[in-house]
């Protein structure tokens, strides 16, 4: 019992830094282009999206 | 084009660009300021598909000095440029970068900078999703340690926690359901949000009350869950009809943004098209859009009128002559006297009318909503009848309060509000693999019930590309000939007669182009000229207007040697799509423009029984509304301007791709397909989603007949609600995924000028 007043709020950090780290990535941009990504992955040269 | 030969064809597409850069002034009018110095210019690319596409174009643009940056975005197919305007010291020109982009082979178009406020949305919704889910997995895990059997207090402290995580899930992500359901019950009416508005508030504050008592039930899983069902069936939907919108605006057509206007004293200055009064000078280079109605004062041409009355031959001007807004200057010079401003222009005589059929298609409610027409209040009926059957039976409120909660969530529209957009989303994404747009829900609904359709000829049962007519034995020695003149115009009858020849051209000296006349060259002592029958054997009266071809001839010190006749070309299946929307019993016509000769030719050889000819704009919205009224659902399919109306007025509307703004924009369906066989791909795929929506909901009121009396005797626990809310959620999204059997020939694709559409397009169909 005395777990989970520690587990609890432990769990739901971890689920909410989860959240925020999906609200980071929407944010910034990386949802724009999904099938640029794609191919991005493999192309040779190095270009990194200058936001 | 094939991107991977893209450099080296880009020599040829230059040279047949289909439309010329635009100019400095257009670009700078849609770029926008980025920082000191620096502006961002969109360019919508059309043909990009793949990697090597992406590094082609963005290596070009970045080879310039002034290029900042530049970055391809495949999905919208588009591609961002943050240029310097200055480049040590010198103003950059930003003709530069669509000029670096076409010499990779390449099309790029400026587009009307579509709104932000979708995207936007797009991203409220997305988030809503991830606020709500997590709230639901989290809450979920505190029901399943409830539900395996926590003692008292541990119970309590878990459903207090449960309702601090869904309380501002209920407030953030539940805004969307409150705000549409306020705005239907403020107008008086009811669509699917209320009883979701409704459900998941009242089921909320039970549960808090249910808590606070030390109660054993609290549904604030089954609260949450729902959100997060629900926003998803709304986000697929909201996504939809965002890519078919960013789609079809990124192919817009370069509309003249300004004209260069001459000053009494010659002088020359670009103005915003809004800025042009009655009265100016306004001179067209050829290959240019007129921008506003006006008369010819000086030079002559030939006009490219099929997109705005669909008559498929050019119509030489010369001044004094009347010509209209949106129609193409193709062989010479113009200087035009505006007779009209902007607002006034033909254009917008044709939106006017567009507005005053408008009232048709408003009045159709989506089946959702009249579903929930029946729905919400027989659910609402139940769960109050429960309430006081079992506060009256047994005298204890709070059960009673409890089972009228189970009611409402038993009968989730968790099902109902999934099984639409679902299905709807899985066929747009079929449709969009075959390069069909939607542009939203409610038309694959309206396309499911039609029984008749009418097509426009040019440009939509035709390809608006003249082909020469093969009627009699072509000697190759005069074809050279004939081949050699026609390479020195842009008049589509000339390009067709210089594609058509395959071997060498004669070469001549001393080329002149007559616009709107023909062409006139010199071989040692002889003169050629090819060109319509009056020029070319000086006097002799031309037999145009009866005839169902166009005709050029071919002479020589005025003296005829050959004559060549070219017909529209049709789009490739046209006979097949024709002859299977036949078979299905739909009746068919013609509704054009053009000529009565060439329309019955088509209509002849497509075997088309109904057909009108020399329709004005208003007559075709009239007979669409007529149709309307006398109780047919009558699909139109057109491109032009002139359709725009008549798009508008018909229950449902298609369009190709290569339509006019105007009636892309008006049509409900559009097509990047050359071929025709999109056509009958889409009712198909229509009436299969129709089908698939009405197996949904069977399923879920059968499921409903089911899970309600156990609600009713009070026999719901949460664990039993949650379990058959996510199972009847499964069934109806497994059901939809059905339709993702359905699949179409891949050979019309349109190429090149067209977007391509690939494969993982329907990505969230998959």
């Amino acid at each position: 019992m005395n777990m989970l007043i520690y587990l609890i709020p432990i769990a739901l950090f971890l689920g909410g830094l989860g959240l925020v780290a999906f609200l980071w990535s929407l944010k910034s941009g990386q949802y724009e282009d999904l099938d640029g990504a794609a191919w991005r992955a493999i192309s040779e040269d190095d270009d990194r999206p200058e936001r | 084009m094939s991107c991977c030969a893209a450099g080296t064809e880009g020599a040829l597409d230059l040279e047949r660009a289909p439309h010329k850069l635009p100019s400095a002034e257009e670009l700078v009018i849609s770029s926008r300021s980025v920082g000191p110095g620096l502006m961002q210019t969109d360019l919508a690319v059309p043909a990009v598909h793949c990697g090597t596409c992406i590094t082609t174009v963005e290596q070009a643009l970045r080879a310039l000095p002034q290029v900042e940056r530049a970055r391809v975005n495949l999905s919208t197919k588009r591609v961002s440029v943050v240029w310097r305007e200055t480049v040590d010291g010198v103003e950059s020109d930003p003709v530069d970068l669509p000029r670096a982009i076409a010499a990779t082979g390449y099309d790029s178009h400026l587009f009307t900078a579509a709104e932000q406020a979708s995207d936007t949305l797009r991203n409220q919704l997305i988030r809503a999703v991830a606020v709500s889910g997590f709230a639901a997995t989290n809450i979920m895990l505190l029901s399943v340690s409830v539900w395996s059997g926590a003692d008292a207090a541990t119970r309590d402290l878990f459903h207090w926690i449960s309702a601090m995580i869904c309380a501002p899930a209920l407030i953030y992500a539940g805004r969307f359901f409150y705000q549409s359901a306020w705005n239907a019950i403020r107008h008086g009416r009811t669509n699917m949000d209320v009883p979701i508005a409704i459900g998941i508030t009242l089921s909320y504050f039970a549960s808090l009350w249910e808590t606070m008592n030390h109660g054993e039930h609290a549904y604030f899983d089954a609260t949450a869950s729902l959100l997060f069902f629900l926003l998803i069936g709304r986000t697929l939907d909201h996504v939809m009809r965002d890519r078919a919108r960013s789609a079809i605006s990124g192919l817009a057509r370069l509309n003249p943004r300004g004209a260069m206007v001459v000053g009494i004293d010659g002088s020359r200055e670009y103005r915003a098209i809004d800025e042009i009064s009655v009265g100016d000078q306004i001179a067209i280079a050829a290959g240019d859009r007129i921008p506003v109605d006006g008369r010819v004062i000086g030079g002559g041409s030939d006009i490219d009128m099929s997109i705005v009355n669909g008559e498929s031959a050019p119509v030489p001007v010369k001044p004094g002559d009347l010509v209209q807004a949106g129609t193409l200057s193709l062989t010479g010079s113009l200087t035009i006297e505006a007779t009209a401003t902007a607002r006034n222009s033909f254009l917008s005589e044709i939106i006017n009318l567009m507005e005053a059929a408008e009232g048709g298609r408003a009045r159709y409610r989506r089946i959702a909503d009249r579903a929930a027409q029946y729905y919400s209040p027989v659910v609402h009926l139940l769960a109050i009848s429960a309430f006081f059957a079992w506060g009256f039976y047994d005298g204890d409120w709070k059960h009673a309060m409890m089972v009228a909660i189970a009611v409402l969530i038993i009968t989730c529209p968790c099902a109902l509000g999934l099984a639409v957009p679902v299905v709807q989303v899985v066929a747009a994404g079929r449709l969009f693999k075959a390069g069909i747009m939607v542009k939203d829900g409610s038309a694959m609904e309206r396309l499911a019930e039609i029984d008749m359709i009418a097509f426009d000829k040019t440009g939509t049962l035709t390809l608006g590309r003249p082909k020469l007519v093969a009627d009699h034995a072509m000697d190759p020695n005069t074809m050279a000939l004939a081949a050699g003149l026609a390479v020195h115009s842009r008049h589509p009858l000339s390009q067709a007669l210089a594609r058509a020849q395959a071997g060498p051209v004669t070469v001549f000296d001393g080329v002149k182009e007559i616009p709107g006349s023909g062409i006139v060259a010199h071989k040692g002592e002889d003169v050629y000229r090819l060109g319509n029958r009056r020029f070319a054997c000086e006097g002799q009266g031309s037999g145009r207007a009866d005839s169902a071809y166009s005709e050029v001839v071919l002479s020589k010190n005025m003296v005829e040697i050959a004559a060549y006749r070219f017909e529209d070309m049709l789009r490739p299946h046209a006979v097949a799509a024709i002859a299977d929307v036949k078979r299905r019993g739909f009746t068919l016509g013609i509704l054009s423009g053009d000529r009565a000769p060439v329309v019955s030719a088509i209509a002849g050889k497509l075997g088309i029984a109904n057909w009108k000819a020399d329709l004005s704009p208003k007559e075709k919205a009239g007979f669409c509304a007529e149709a309307e009224t006398e109780g047919a659902k009558l699909l139109m399919v057109g491109d032009g301007i002139n359709d725009a109306p008549a798009l508008t007025a018909a229950h449902v509307s298609m369009a190709p791709a290569t339509a006019a703004d105007v009636g892309r924009q008006a049509a409900d369906f559009v097509f990047m397909r050359d071929g025709l066989d999109a056509v009958p791909f889409a009712i198909e795929a229509s009436q299969r989603a129709g089908r698939l929506i009405k197996e949904n909901f069977a399923l879920a009121i059968g499921y409903n007949v089911i899970a309600v009396p156990i609600a009713l005797l009070g026999y719901a626990t949460p664990l039993i609600a949650a379990v058959a809310m996510s199972t009847s959620s499964i069934i109806v999204v497994v059901n939809a995924l059905r339709l993702n059997r359905l699949t179409i020939a891949t050979d019309t694709l349109a190429d090149s000028g067209s977007a391509v559409v690939s494969p993982s397009k329907a990505r969230f169909a998959a």
